[in-house]
């Protein structure tokens, strides 16, 4: 097993995750070509190419305006549910709790529920109790939607290290909040910006609940699914979907340069 | 795991601070709810209350843009009455069990390869894996109408090879389409939770099963597969319960035979304008949804007790 193959002898395995990456890959790379074909019909064979659909794209406000209400959502959301998934996660990892199990198992159910059913249960309430709809109904229900996931992520980091560490800081006279300021948070630090680029991503690409929750003022996802009806304007949103997938690219090789940093950081400091 | 970790704080308590320690202990579950609350609060008004509203209405009437506000079980009996609801609901429920099965069965030597075969740079498999997600959703099931439509990647490429010479039209707008689109969507969503259930496993383990005469595949059949069954069993659930919802995927690669419960329920809300009616058939998916879950469970946990 642990004798290295030659790379024209692959293994049954390896011919299978090449298989496998395939198919992952295939349509979505498509998308990007697409962005470059000069035709405003997405279909083969491929007219020739052209940069004109990200002109368009930078010149059509509505599109931009959108993919901006879904940056300040994501933003509004991504703090906000990272913030409750940081309480939520020191609350189980740090103290007994009767009842852990069903509150946890409760917490967590937005990971479960179907979209459609969180989405409507929440337009019923909200349109029973004349709360008008807009892009702050679409934040909460995001935010419902990610708590789990930042609790996820918190509660694996929270759980990595040592709880002396903390004690020791109170031990040495440390008030609560500054131990928590400069003993937690410090080493906590790589699951927060995990969970805040997690929850970003999660909202920013969520189309059910918007859908159902906001009224004029689209998200981008919603943008999109109302252009897949006008064959016209599928270019310039391929060409916005290959832009959001340079960026996040940078935006995550970034964040692993900086998770690694934290590791080495940590392990250099003997924690 | 949190319990065990905790437990030996108890006993560590020093001679020093013994009275303060017990202080501390005895208030330790009201801190940490305290500590809770907002979340928990979050929750019970954005998510349990919610869903007592969507049950208490599924029991009203719709009466043009109004609500008739007595007590019926008329929306239920609707349902039942015609035969099209429940047909949708066990159409939905076959298409997801479909995505699901195969979901897993492809992510599971994925899973395993970069689990046991890779021996460095996992990471940078397990990036690979999560890229072509970046993608926003809707785009990605986009990308199928691509592959598949009249002028699609399928049909231009068998095209090109002289194999046919018309594109074929059956590719897309049914079920099958809806399946694969599923199960492209959310390939992600099996091979993490698998992969982290493998990597947890301990390979003193299965050096000892096969020092005990074991040959591979029968220990991976009683030692790796049992134990990485938790992760199977979240990546069924994970890929399973979102999809019988999913109104978005069939509704662009569907066509009319592919339309799920998703859909019906989305119309209750727009166009139909009965929101009872749709409370009720929700009501009713979830119920429906959470009977198969905990069969699905039932089943998984009688089959790891005959294998081990």
């Amino acid at each position: 097993m642990s004798k290295r193959r030659p790379w024209w002898r692959p293994s049954g395995f390896m011919i299978y995750a090449v298989i496998y990456l395939t198919f992952i890959y295939l349509p979505v790379l498509f998308l990007p070509l697409f962005s470059f074909n000069n035709s405003k019909y997405i279909a083969f064979p491929l007219k020739g190419f052209t940069l004109k659909w990200y002109e368009q794209m930078i010149n059509s406000p509505d599109m931009l305006e959108a993919l901006m209400n879904s940056v300040k959502v994501g933003i509004t959301v991504a703090i906000l549910s990272t913030m409750l998934g940081l309480l939520a996660a020191k609350a189980v990892t740090r103290y007994r709790l009767p009842g852990r199990g069903p509150v946890m198992g409760f917490i967590m159910v937005p990971l479960v529920i179907p979209g459609i059913i969180l989405a409507i249960s929440l337009l019923i309430l909200i349109t029973q109790v004349d709360i008008p709809l807009s892009l702050w109904t679409v934040g909460f229900s995001h935010m419902l939607l990610c708590t789990p996931f930042a609790m996820l992520v918190l509660i694996s980091r929270m759980e990595g290290f040592d709880k002396s560490l903390e004690e020791a800081g109170l031990d040495l006279g440390e008030s609560a909040w500054m131990t928590f300021w400069r003993v937690t948070f410090p080493i906590v630090l790589p699951g927060i910006v995990a969970s805040l680029l997690l929850t970003f991503t999660i909202s920013f690409d969520e189309f059910v609940l918007a859908f159902f929750l906001t009224s004029t003022d689209p998200t981008l996802p919603i943008y999109i699914w109302s252009s897949l009806r006008f064959p016209t304007k599928i270019p310039a949103v391929l060409a916005l979907g290959a832009t959001i997938f340079i960026l996040s690219f940078v935006v995550v090789s970034f964040s692993e340069w900086f998770r690694r940093r934290g590791v080495k950081l940590e392990s250099s400091s003997g924690i | 795991m949190t319990q065990a970790s905790l437990n030996p704080d108890r006993s560590n308590r020093s001679s020093l601070g013994l009275s303060i320690r017990k202080r501390f202990l005895s208030s330790e579950p009201l801190r940490g709810y305290s500590l809770l609350s907002p979340t928990l609060l979050t929750m019970l008004f954005g998510l349990a209350m919610p869903l007592l509203v969507l049950f208490g209405l599924s029991f009203w009437l719709q009466d043009y843009v109004d609500f008739i506000k007595t007590f019926s079980l008329q929306n239920y009996s609707d349902f039942f009455a015609k035969p099209i609801y429940s047909a949708i609901l066990m159409k939905s429920i076959r298409i997801s069990a479909m995505v699901t099965l195969v979901t897993v069965l492809l992510a599971y030597p994925m899973a395993y390869f970069i689990a046991f075969r890779i021996k460095s740079n996992k990471l940078v498999w397990l990036i690979l894996i999560t890229v072509p997600f970046w993608t926003s959703y809707l785009l990605r099931v986009f990308a199928w109408k691509l592959m598949l439509g009249y002028n699609g990647v399928v049909n231009s490429g068998l095209k090109s090879l002289g194999l046919i010479s018309e594109p074929l039209e059956f590719l897309l707008y049914n079920p099958t389409a809806v399946a694969i689109t599923l199960a492209h969507a959310w390939a992600a969503f099996a091979i993490l939770p698998i992969y982290v259930s493998l990597e947890k496993i301990d390979r003193s383990l299965l050096e000892a099963s096969r020092d005990l005469g074991e040959n591979a595949f029968m220990s991976f059949i009683r030692v790796t597969l049992p134990l990485s069954m938790p992760g199977v069993i979240a990546a069924s659930l994970l890929v399973f319960i979102p999809t019988v919802g999913d109104y978005v995927t069939p509704s662009l690669v569907g066509g009319p035979s592919g339309i799920m419960i998703g859909n019906i329920i989305q119309s209750m809300f727009g166009k139909a304008f009965n929101w009872p009616l749709g409370a009720a058939i929700s009501v009713i998916s979830m119920l429906t949804v959470t009977a198969m879950v905990c069969l699905f469970l039932w089943g998984t946990h009688r089959l790891r007790r005959a294998v081990a």
